[in-house]
């Protein structure tokens, strides 16, 4: 991530030379030779104190409570890295005298704070945070709902626990025992006692699936809890009937456990679920929030993101998000489009150049003259087709929803055909009929079935995420284990994407005067330029400024130095050279390079290897010059490369592929393949891309080495064999026991610890991931 | 047997307060961020 530059030397640079120095921005002590104690920091103080001329508007949205006769407010912060972060900006709240409390979530990055007085001092405490360096963003509508829904279903969890295990104790007595044994007091007294738990406990718990039965049934539907709805109401009502009448058996404990064993298997989905929408909401928050623009009489307004329309103008300041797509008006300056073209190099950019929303402005204020409105722009279509991918499931889901469609009313007719057959022909008793019944209805609970896919998916994310790698979509997976070509691209995926410097031998001297050049810029050559020579005295500059696109010039006693490009530094245009390249010229001594290199991801090599081994072929496409492309795909050992690459081209390559039938997972860094990623099967996104870039891909990776991607693939391999087992195992005992619990040779009791464990079979069975075979 | 007559509601209503200990924790929001709560142990600010 680039950051902007300081163009006057700051005053405490003097403490780089200090050797016991404090970090510039949270006073917490760090290793000499840097002025920070980390990334956080660091970016966050060189974002710092820009101009607020941007008004947000955060005073609409606080909230008043009557109880602490305060109003208090929720924000979105970012650029959040570590304890230091939450304590400065915590105690820079409290620190005010109005400010009551201020609490940050470090989990789901929300600041909540509280004040007496007016509403209008929401502004004043958000640009306190803001100066700091920390984003600040309005929350969307989404997370509070996702999280209102995963809190009730623990709370229900709790309870139906707490029922269930208290239940159960009673449970075997009675089902130990008969009631010659006990007396009959002694069971109606236990009856009633179950009673007294079950009730409470089955309102409270079972809400979430009457409450959803309830809905569809409105809809003249039927999904899979309605006919658990109904067997926990009818064996609620059987049993509080029998308890009244002091009959024999009650079922208290099967409609709890029923319940207990449901809810585990819904939180862990709704978790899952919750994961992958949180990313989409992170990404629609950057849309969010406000824009400065400038009407025809020149008046400065603040609107929403979301407002902004053709032709209007917008200013951006330095460090500020470019809101729209447009081109720019007025001024130039260096951007960040890590987020379009995965390139960290910041491209310069004048009057007339087209900018995308969501970049970066580093340099300088500009005016931009907006062409797409706020839903058009690329990062827009972006999130759409995130929320497309989410809202498709997976194959198999898709088909145990179909079942569960045409099997909820057959399980229903069973159910009633049970009753009718015992009760109207063979002429039983109309109670032990109806247990039946319930068995029936019991028994054939597709919870099984719904187990089967969602938790071999949760269990391979875990196993994933213990390695580093994120999954974006629940059918991620599946997909994965499909492929069969491997399409990468170079920069940042095959590479790392950091430009690391090649020594050569040069004078202490010479070293320092560059050094003390570029310490004042954030460029990532200059920084790649201070790691290679770490903690070194530098030089006082004077006269020092920052040519957008050219390169660094100051003084140093008198000489001129200057740091840049080619041209900067006068140097004659050579023939095509494949290297990233910085040129020192010191007053008038001839120039000095310093050439750059991109290493290989760890184990590239191996990986290209490995995947062969599986089938899968692997081709590598870059944007890059031809001479570079083909000197690394040798080095990693993959036969197929193209080089020079419009994203266009990507896209086409990539169709034609599709259209031949092939499967293709697209390993690729930076929006600049965002269609590409979009139209593969599946796609991967290293993590050292901007977390942006990372949400378009199906699959994220941490890690620096490229084994990410075999071990993904392998996993998702064992995941679908597992899922078809589950699936297996989940019908075959439906086939199985439901004629069992027609012919009444199955109790309720038996029914709910069999359905019990045909869930926990399933669940075992998925344990078998687990395991380090291949 | 009389024994169970206040056994059972004895052990019931620990069980209970269990149970109302736990949803009050889940109520105070002490699950809800498990990372910031890893970091305040390494604040050293003068709180009390």
């Amino acid at each position: 991530m680039a950051r902007p530059t300081i163009s006057e030397p700051h005053t405490n640079i003097s403490q780089i030379n200090s050797s016991k120095n404090l970090c510039l921005h949270c006073d917490v002590p760090c290793p000499s030779g840097s002025s920070f104690c980390c990334m956080g920091c660091e970016t966050a103080y060189a974002v710092r104190g820009i101009s607020d001329e941007k008004r947000k508007l955060y005073s609409p949205l606080a909230s008043y409570d009557t109880e602490k006769n305060a109003y208090s407010l929720t924000l979105l912060v970012h650029g959040v890295h570590c304890a230091s972060c939450i304590q400065l900006i915590e105690k820079t709240l409290l620190q005010e005298e109005n400010v009551i409390d201020a609490r940050i979530n470090m989990s789901t990055g929300r600041l909540s704070f509280s004040w007496t007085g007016k509403a209008e001092q929401a502004e004043r405490l958000a640009y306190k945070i803001e100066n700091l360096g920390y984003k600040l963003t309005l929350m969307t509508k989404g997370t509070k709902e996702k999280d209102d829904y995963e809190k009730s279903l623990l709370y229900a969890l709790a309870v139906s626990g707490f029922g269930m295990g208290n239940l159960m104790i009673i449970s075997v007595a009675l089902w130990s025992s008969s009631s010659e044994t006990m007396g009959g007091f002694t069971r109606d007294l236990f009856h009633w006692i179950s009673m007294v738990i079950s009730l409470p406990v089955i309102i409270f718990s079972a809400r979430p699936f009457l409450s959803s039965a309830w809905s569809v049934l409105k809809n003249r539907r039927t999904n899979m809890d309605v006919p658990i709805s109904l067997g926990i109401i009818l064996a609620t009502v059987m049993s509080i009937v029998q308890t009244i009448n002091r009959q024999e058996h009650i079922y208290f404990d099967s409609a709890v456990m029923l319940i207990f064993f449901l809810l585990i298997g819904r939180y862990f989905d709704a978790k899952a679920r919750g994961k992958a929408k949180q990313n989409a909401q992170d990404l629609l928050n950057q849309l969010r929030g406000y824009a400065t623009i400038i009407e025809e009489d020149n008046k400065v307004k603040h609107i929403p993101i979301e407002d902004i329309t053709q032709n209007m103008v917008v200013s951006v300041a330095i460090g500020e998000n470019i809101p729209a797509d447009g081109h720019i008006l007025e001024g130039e300056t260096e951007i960040d489009t890590s987020l379009i073209t995965g390139e960290t190099i910041p491209v310069y950019a004048t009057k007339g150049a087209e900018v995308f929303a969501g970049t970066l402005n580093l340099l300088k204020p500009i005016l931009i003259k907006v062409s797409r409105k706020s839903e058009k722009t690329l990062l827009s279509q972006i999130v759409k087709l995130m929320e497309q991918a989410e809202q498709g499931q997976s194959y198999y889901v898709q088909i145990a929803d179909r079942v569960a469609r045409l099997y909820t009313p057959f399980v229903h007719i069973m159910g009633a055909l049970a009753f009718i057959i015992w009760w109207g022909f063979l002429g039983m008793a109309w109670q032990p009929a109806l247990m039946i019944a319930i068995t029936v209805l019991i028994i054939t609970c597709p919870c099984a079935l719904a187990l089967a896919v969602p938790i071999v998916q949760i269990i391979a994310s875990g196993i994933l995420m213990k390695k580093g790698t994120l999954l974006k979509s629940a059918d991620a997976l599946e997909r994965l284990s499909e492929i069969d070509i491997a399409i990468f691209d170079k920069t940042g995926s095959l590479t790392l994407g950091k430009p690391i410097l090649i020594k050569e031998d040069i004078s202490e001297d010479i070293i320092r005067k560059a050094l003390s050049l570029a310490v004042y810029s954030k460029h990532p050559l200059s920084k790649a330029l201070l790691e290679a020579y770490p903690a070194r005295e530098l030089l006082k500059i004077e006269d020092f400024s920052e040519i957008a696109g050219k390169g660094l010039i100051g003084k140093i006693n008198g000489e001129t130095i200057k740091l840049g490009n080619r041209n900067w530094c006068d140097v004659e245009a050579e023939s095509q050279n494949n290297r990233l390249e910085l040129w020192l010229k010191i007053s008038d001594s001839p120039t000095l390079p310093f050439y750059f290199n991109d290493d290989l991801r760890e184990n590239a090599q191996q990986v290209i290897a490995q995947l062969e081994v599986k089938g899968i072929k692997s081709i590598l496409l870059s944007g890059d010059r031809k001479i570079v492309v083909e000197e690394t795909a040798k080095q990693v050992g993959i036969k197929e490369y193209y080089g020079e690459m419009t994203p266009e081209d990507k896209f086409k390559i990539l169709e034609s592929l599709k259209a031949k039938g092939h499967k293709i997972l697209m390993v690729g860094d930076g929006l600049n393949d965002a269609p590409s990623l979009a139209a593969a099967h599946i796609s991967m996104s290293p993590s050292t891309a901007v977390d942006i870039a990372q949400n378009t891909a199906d699959i994220v990776f941490q890690s620096q080495s490229l084994s990410s991607v075999v071990e993904g693939y392998n996993i998702s391999v064992r995941t679908q064999k597992l899922v078809k087992s589950n699936l297996i195992l989940s019908i075959g005992y439906n086939i199985f026991a439901v004629p069992l619990a027609f012919m009444g040779y199955v109790t309720p009791l038996v029914a709910s610890l069999a359905m019990s464990s045909s869930s926990l079979l399933v669940i075992f069975n998925s344990f078998r991931l687990y395991r380090k075979d291949k | 047997m009389d024994s169970l007559l206040f056994l059972i509601p004895i052990a019931l209503c620990m069980g209970f307060f269990g149970l109302c200990a736990f949803l009050w924790t889940m109520k105070s929001g002490q699950y809800d961020d498990l990372d910031g709560a890893s970091y305040r142990i390494l604040m050293d600010d003068e709180d009390k």
